[in-house]
């Protein structure tokens, strides 16, 4: 039987800062906390915290439910009122959920929005679901925030501007008068200097994996890492505090020369470095990751990890310019960047993480991450000569995830990737 | 093919002409245009709406691409696209990588769903055409946050053209091409509301090849077609069948088969509204050709006139509500609601629709489509017994229930 890894102080404080939102959420109401329905991507924590309210992400909760096998339920629910099977299960399964009484992942009855902040960033969909829970929230205001897509690669002024003026003349005062709060900018400016800090600390943790062994799973431990920034806490001290604790922790991997943790302990040998693009499945998690750490897989970076975020080239939070930072911010996650600009961080990061392979993991409902994934692995594989592999699967929904299907691809990808090992090192110690 | 000096030509001439059009995947009418015009730019658009007025005025030939139907065999767009992705995507790029569009200077997508947004990003990565704009609606209203960012985006547009044929844009050139497409949505709505009372007249099949020629002509020649169109389906023509009136709704990006069309006909409906063009009617009423401020007359109107779309945010005017009126407005008995598999933006409207639908007893079916399907016979016999459901159980249009 599989040993339980020991849990390594990071993971206690995230644990007790998830517990802790819950918590919290669960004694909204009657504490009088106003509720705020939102998006990872374009999460505007800052502005939230800003206004002293409590954050729910739909998408987190969708997923946390596949994590504990609710996923399906909630799904099968919605398609009985007439949600299509075609659409996102993130969707369904979120709208299933409230269906059936709207208890959250924790156990816990989650509180009804005060407001619906829907950040439509670099997902379509967003709008559409929003739309939907306002017809079941009637009394909810939603507030939209509009970023514009950075077709050309680029962040103008005049996007920058036009998401300003959103947020002055909409997004502040709709906030103010649900929860009766005033803007306070320098409470802003302070939250905003400590979401910088805390992405100097991600942007170097998820830069260890240049070290071989990899010290950490980027993609599968990752989606761990991005927890705290992703979901609430950016900006806040305790984010700050769980960074510097986990950078401490993976420094002492580092020295000692380990690998990644798996659910199973350490990874014995690191046979091969894979850049993952496309979200994880989460129905069955442990058994994709397994798949991967069996055969000495390690990701070493993946574009999931930066869907709440890119601050690999250097972008941070400015406090000095606090609203034009968080238009920058939204503008600048994953999926709000073309498509070219996504095969060139891609790229960065196969070169720079010396990566054997590029795998994708096409998720049959999320067209903002698979719609193009066929023509930027064929722009990689191209360019880079880098062996690229192609799996399928779903976010939330099991009936997706085809176990042997999987395995078996990514068998056959590990033995090419195997064989190409070794002609490389014939060539380059070629026998007397 | 032209209308030449208002001599009135039959009906049928004019359906087969636009027939022709319609479904020309050579885009033959703009590689002529294009010879015709030592500087002209042929500017293709994607659906759901492009306002064309700006290619118009800076010199351009704005053409609808709207895939290849049941017309095109997909060789090269299914290595693009993976099996759980709409149908669309992968004809434009099968028309556009056979060089179809060659003659084309220029695409643009404009914000409609994840698909086709990341669409564009593979025409950048492939370098296709001279200028590729993803062009960002505002889903923000307030005229001057909203409005001015559209007016930049539209800039953009002309900007691109410019810069290919070096032709500044003037307020009077804007002025006259809104006037043009105002003349041109004016004699589709005439035609619209004909058929709300005579649809016999002219099936939706001719209707569709009617409206989708004017996507891939110059305007001022569609105006004229439809001119004589009109004229002749304000003549009492034909006689009513025992058919139920629907609204199509759905439809509104990749498109059915013309099959699929007439299957519904022949089933017993007559659609009076339909959303299967909607690009060409999405402004509702004339924009104002008279200001000094053209591009804002264009924002104006996009945030204050614009039909119903899955596409733009309506929390402040809900989509149920305003097909409900719809369906009241043209007498309809019921909705027939069409999307293309996988298609995000209908599937996900779907829900809110029949819900709300439900409550307010408007009766309606839904089926799902692919453009390249064209074997209808089961939703021909779900069509057919919606039809006669209503035939023979209920007395009065559904939207009679409704009180406003």
């Amino acid at each position: 039987m599989a040993q339980e890894v020991q849990k390594e102080k990071s993971m206690i404080l995230q644990k007790e800062m998830i517990e802790g939102l819950f918590n919290d959420l669960a004694s909204a109401k009657e504490k009088g906390r106003k509720v705020c329905y939102t998006f990872v991507p374009g999460n505007l924590s800052e502005l939230i915290r800003t206004f002293d309210m409590l954050p729910v992400y739909p998408e987190i909760n969708a997923l946390q439910n596949a994590m504990r096998k609710k996923s399906a339920g909630y799904i099968r629910e919605a398609e009985k009122h007439a949600h299509s099977e075609d659409v996102c299960t993130y969707v369904k399964c979120d709208v299933g959920m409230l269906l059936k009484g709207n208890i959250g992942p924790t156990g816990q009855k989650l509180p009804e929005p005060d407001v619906l902040l829907l950040s439509y960033t670099g997902c379509f969909t967003f709008m559409k679901w929003f739309e939907t829970l306002k017809r079941e929230y009637p009394d909810t205001k939603v507030i939209m925030v509009h970023t514009p897509y950075q077709e050309n690669g680029v962040m103008t002024p005049e996007m920058t501007q036009y998401m300003v003026k959103q947020f002055r003349e909409e997004v502040i005062p709709k906030m103010e008068e649900v929860t009766g709060i005033k803007y306070d900018e320098e409470k802003l400016k302070r939250h905003l200097e400590l979401s910088r800090e805390a992405e100097d600390w991600i942007t170097k943790i998820f830069d260890t994996t240049k070290h071989r062994p990899s010290p950490i799973d980027a993609y599968f431990a990752g989606v761990y890492y991005i927890g705290p920034i992703n979901i609430g806490f950016r900006g806040t001290q305790e984010a700050v505090d769980y960074y510097k604790e986990l950078y401490s922790e993976i420094q002492e991997r580092i020295r000692l020369g380990l690998g990644p943790v798996t659910p199973e302990g350490e990874m014995k040998e690191e046979k091969f470095r894979l850049v993952v693009e496309g979200p994880p499945n989460w129905t069955s998690f442990r058994e994709f990751w397994k798949i991967f750490y069996d055969m000495g897989a390690v990701i070493v970076a993946s574009s999931y990890t930066k869907v709440g975020g890119v601050y690999d080239l250097g972008w941070r939070h400015d406090p000095e310019r606090p609203l034009e930072a968080l238009a920058e911010y939204c503008m600048n996650c994953y999926t709000n960047l073309n498509i070219p600009q996504r095969v060139a961080l891609l790229s960065k990061c196969i070169t720079e993480y010396q990566a054997d392979g590029y795998v994708t993991n096409s998720i049959k409902s999320c067209n903002s991450f698979s719609a193009g994934q066929l023509a930027m692995m064929r722009d990689l594989e191209d360019k880079l000569e880098v062996p690229v592999g192609f799996i399928e699967s779903d976010l939330v929904d099991p009936r997706y995830f085809s176990y042997s299907n999987i395995k078996n691809r990514l068998e056959s990808y590990f033995q090419m990737l195997a064989q190409r090992k070794m002609f490389e090192a014939a060539e380059t110690n070629p026998a007397p | 093919m032209q209308p030449n000096n208002g001599e009135l030509k039959p009906l049928d001439h004019w359906i087969r002409v636009c027939k022709e059009h319609a479904f020309d995947l050579q885009f033959t009418r703009a590689r002529k245009w294009k010879e015709e015009h030592a500087d002209g730019v042929v500017v293709g658009y994607m659906p759901v709406y492009f306002p064309r007025e700006v290619i118009h005025a800076a010199g351009g030939l704005p053409v609808g691409i709207f895939g290849g139907g049941d017309r095109k065999q997909i060789i090269k767009g299914d290595a693009y696209y993976q099996s759980y992705i709409c149908h669309i995507p992968r004809s434009i790029i099968d028309l556009v990588l056979d060089n179809h569009t060659d003659h084309f200077d220029g695409y643009i997508f404009p914000s409609i769903c994840d698909v086709l947004r990341n669409l564009s990003g593979i025409f950048k990565l492939n370098k296709l055409g001279k200028f590729v704009k993803y062009m960002d609606f505002p889903q923000n209203f307030l005229p001057e946050v909203g409005g001015v960012f559209y007016q930049q985006e539209m800039q953009h547009v002309m900007h691109y053209i410019k810069e290919i044929n070096g032709k500044e844009v003037t307020p009077e050139a804007l002025n006259r091409s809104i006037a043009l497409y105002n003349t041109n949505r004016r004699l589709i709505a005439r035609i619209y509301d004909v058929r709300q009372d005579h649809p016999w007249r002219m099936t939706l099949e001719e209707l569709y090849y009617v409206v989708r020629a004017g996507t891939v002509m110059p305007v001022e020649e569609h105006n004229a077609i439809l001119e004589q169109v009109c004229t002749h389906l304000e003549r009492e023509t034909g006689k009513a069948q025992d058919k139920i009136k629907v609204v199509l709704s759905g439809a509104f990006c990749e498109q059915p088969a013309v099959g699929l069309v007439r299957a519904i006909e022949e089933a017993g409906c007559y659609v009076v509204d339909d959303d299967l063009m909607l690009g060409s009617r999405m402004i509702l009423g004339d924009i104002d050709a008279t200001t000094a401020e053209p591009l804002k007359a264009i924002a104006h109107a996009y945030i204050h006139q614009s039909q119903l779309s899955s596409s733009i945010y309506d929390v402040d005017n809900p989509k149920e509500n305003r097909l409900a009126k719809i369906v009241k407005d043209r007498g309809a008995d019921g909705v027939i609601f069409a999307s293309a598999s996988f298609c995000d933006p209908s599937l996900l409207d779907a829900p809110i629709f029949q819900k709300a639908f439900d409550r307010m007893g408007i009766r309606y079916i839904a089926f799902q489509f692919s453009e390249n399907i064209n074997q209808f016979k089961v939703i021909k016999e779900q069509v057919g017994a919606f039809s006669d459901s209503i035939k023979l159980w209920e007395d009065e249009p559904a939207g009679a229930a409704l009180t406003n």
